[in-house]
């Protein structure tokens, strides 16, 4: 059983020839924080307005928005990325469906797309958690002040949510960040395909998974770093409790 | 298009897909669930130890299985297991691991950190002042944990257990990058072969959100019912 | 998380998979006696070396070779009862799989070179191969250069995605490569159109065409991009395994019983759908035939 151990692997080119073997890691990385920053936008704007929606007072509007977190959550996200990748091409009328096929990345695209939906249903999950969470008096006191239900999500309970309910994205968006290596499966070359790629080219499974281990594990550390930083920034005093509060919910 | 959608195509293989393939992914699903709540819970009670270097290990474990995405770690212990088993088993080559077996082990291992963590909050949700008074009856570490702490932290998280597995299910579907005989990597097989993959991938799609809505709507009940028991 | 502690880990995942593959190798034939088994790694559309047949069972010429090996191993271990596990394998998974021991055999299309022993070793040469590629008739491509600037699609862990990737770069020809993960799924990128083209060995390439819904609207390019001899593979540094698969395969050849093989795959219909490949034996395969080799030099097979 022999396995021939080649650190010095990631120095040599690469058969695309743009470079080592690392650099080739590199560009997957690129790739990996590309789709993941994408899909992370797109799920914030999306979850955000989908979990405002299922706190409205009017039910046909909440049961909609009930719907759309049940669908985006309830399939695999494998099963979802197939969906857009294969089956929504073929829905199309047939020129449209054409330029999807042919778009360049089209891979990337649908990733984005895919991971953006499947994540906003999560998103949305904590948005409505962290309007919920906090006292009824806030609204009242919006409303006293006259403001309108717009102003009142927009001033007061939208700021204070998304403060409480910072830990939690935290984690949705290191999973957006890790579920996009998923996207390999409709051909995007991120971190997780380039290590693959690597070792189908190079025979070097260990020395190419090892370093891809260590540049997701830097990739984590990162995020948690930033978050930290964003959630001292924009701490309200004296407002630990309630975070608790939805903390414990969880 | 939808006019053309062949329902043949599913009512020819609906029985292999259903009993071959969601039968592995349920089987497998269910295993990981048992095995990962079990070493999930030793890696808690690993975490909330006062020995450092134990606490120090689970947590890093934890930490680093939870920056990794599934698909990287199912290709690492695809490769790897063979090694790993003839190490813990001291044999002087690497042994064979069957599919099945691999993606359990897989899954296990990757899973328990999530349960971990549910475990862990499961376990400080329970008052000091009971183990205490455990150990105060002279009851041992493992006493305390097995007949007072353990069963309580189980009966409150298990809403969240359940919610877990349900997200575990729904992992398994990725043993199709290893071609294990799962559901989706059955369908898709049938779909490439028939040309079939509408009317495939929206069968698969179809029954995952059946399943799962179905899973998620017990869990609610579940959920609805022990908070009115506990109150 | 902590750092240090994520740090250790990895350190200690490392250092083990640093220590364990360094050990004393009993042989393939020591493990298959002990086990009672031998592990035969099948592919899942490589038409017809190996692929499975309607009740999901792994066939082909490949697996007949395997299967006459395997009864060359019973002889020499004494071991009639020997029981035959199939594990599938992909072009991606193939070589981590033999070399860490979960299969013996590798019963495929697996081209033998020179890169490639640094990790796995070869018995004889089953068949020699081309690197083309297929697409749309009506797309009209033929040449290498019809290609540029167009998606094209090869499965992972080939030859030919390498060397499509070598080209690419080479010839400045702007593809965009997209790695599919088994050959049915490469055609399929063809078939709906999000690639233009199949880049593989041409005898994969008639077989799958050969059982596409429209098996008249696809052509195979003129350009052969290199010559492939495949091997059934057989693990690293243990020669007395090896010559037990060679000296099997070099009696198939002998006798004249590959030539029965050849053309119940080729010549014949095949099975799940009776479709006929109608491939003679080529003069570079009638060559091994004549001298058995396990080389992977191209020269032998070019003249």
């Amino acid at each position: 059983m022999k396995y021939n151990w080649n650190w010095g692997i990631f120095w040599e080119l690469s058969p695309d020839a743009t470079g080592t073997y690392l650099a080739t890691l590199f560009q997957g990385l690129r790739w990996t924080i590309a789709t993941g920053l994408s899909a992370w936008l797109m799920a914030l704007v999306l979850g955000s307005l989908i979990g405002t929606l299922r706190t409205v007072r009017n039910p046909t509007v909440v049961r909609l928005g009930d719907a759309y977190v049940e669908l985006f959550r309830n399939m695999p996200i494998l099963v979802q990325m197939f969906l857009w990748f294969f089956v929504v091409p073929e829905l199309l009328p047939t020129g449209l469906g054409t330029w999807v096929k042919q778009l360049p990345n089209s891979s990337f695209w649908t990733a984005v797309f895919a991971l953006g939906f499947f994540t906003s249903a999560r998103v949305a999950e904590q948005v409505k958690a962290g309007i919920r969470a906090q006292p009824r008096g806030q609204t009242m006191a919006a409303t006293a002040l006259g403001m309108t239900t717009a102003q009142t999500y927009r001033h007061v309970l939208l700021p204070m949510a998304f403060r409480l309910i910072l830990p939690p994205l935290t984690s949705e968006f290191m999973n957006v960040m890790k579920n996009s290596a998923v996207a390999l499966t409709i051909g995007l070359m991120e971190l997780t395909a380039r290590a693959r790629a690597m070792q189908e080219f190079s025979f070097q499974v260990f020395e190419a998974f090892t370093a891809a281990t260590l540049l997701y594990l830097a990739l984590n550390l990162a995020i948690v770093l930033f978050m930290r930083r964003l959630e001292r920034f924009v701490a309200v005093p004296g407002f630990t409790a309630a975070r608790d509060a939805v903390a414990a919910a969880h | 298009m939808l006019a053309h959608f062949d329902f043949d195509v599913i009512a020819r293989t609906w029985q292999v897909l259903l009993f071959q393939g969601l039968v592995f992914t349920l089987q497998v699903t269910a295993l990981s669930m048992l095995g990962g709540i079990v070493f999930g819970t030793l890696l808690a009670m690993m975490r909330l130890s006062s020995n450092m270097a134990l606490s120090r290990l689970a947590a890093g474990y934890v930490n680093a299985m939870r920056s990794l995405p599934l698909v990287l770690v199912i290709f690492w212990f695809y490769f790897l297991m063979p090694y790993i088993g003839a190490w813990v088993t001291g044999a002087s080559q690497p042994i064979r691991v069957g599919a099945f077996a691999s993606a359990l082990i897989t899954f296990i291992l990757f899973e328990a950190c999530f349960y971990c963590e549910i475990m862990r909050a499961g376990i400080q949700s329970i008052p000091r002042g009971q183990a205490n008074a455990g150990y105060a009856l002279g009851f041992t570490y493992w006493q305390v944990m097995a007949q007072i702490v353990l069963p309580q932290a189980f009966r409150n998280m298990l809403p969240v257990l359940l919610t877990q597995t349900i997200v575990l299910f729904q992992d398994v579907s990725l043993v199709y990058i290893i071609s294990l005989p799962d559901f989706v990597t059955l369908a898709s097989k049938i779909a490439q072969r028939d040309g079939r993959l509408v009317e495939m991938y929206v069968f698969v799609a179809l029954v995952y959100f059946v399943v799962c809505l179905t899973l998620s709507q017990v869990v609610k009940r579940l959920q609805t019912r022990l908070a009115v028991a506990t109150h | 998380m902590k750092p240090g502690a994520s740090l250790a880990l990895a350190g200690l995942s490392l250092g083990l998979a640093l220590s364990t593959p360094v050990l004393a190798e009993p042989g393939t034939l020591d493990k298959i006696k002990a086990s009672g088994s031998i592990t035969l790694g099948n592919r899942d559309s490589s038409i017809p070396f190996s692929y499975l047949d309607d009740k999901q069972q792994p066939i082909g010429y490949a697996m007949d070779l395997c299967l006459k090996v395997v009864d060359a191993v019973k002889a020499e271990l004494k071991l009639p009862s020997l029981k035959v596990v199939y594990q599938p394998v992909t072009s991606a998974t193939r070589i981590p799989l033999l070399a860490n021991g979960t299969i013996d055999l590798e019963c495929g299309s697996t081209t033998n070179n020179a890169e490639r022993q640094k990790q796995v070793s070869y018995t004889i040469t089953h068949f020699v191969t081309a690197n083309r590629f297929v697409a749309k008739k009506a797309d009209k491509l033929h040449k290498l250069e019809d290609l540029k600037g167009k998606t094209v699609t090869s499965t992972s862990g080939t030859t030919n995605i390498k060397q499509i990737t070598e080209l690419n770069a080479a010839r400045n020809l702007g593809l965009t490569i997209l790695p599919a993960k088994d050959h049915a799924e490469g055609f399929l990128m063809v078939e709906t159109g999000r690639a233009a083209a199949f880049v593989m060995d041409d005898i994969l390439l008639a077989g799958l065409v050969a059982n596409a819904q429209n098996a008249g609207g696809y052509t195979i390019s003129d350009d052969a991009l290199s010559v492939e001899p495949y091997g059934i593979m057989v693990r690293k540094d243990d020669p007395a395994f090896k010559k037990v698969v060679d000296d099997a395969m070099t009696k198939i050849y002998k006798s004249g019983q590959l030539s029965a093989i050849y053309d119940k795959w080729f010549v014949k219909a095949i099975p799940p759908r009776g479709i006929t490949l109608s491939i003679p034996m080529s003069a570079a395969m009638k060559k091994v035939v004549a001298h058995p080799t396990d080389t992977a030099d191209p020269a032998f097979y070019a003249n």
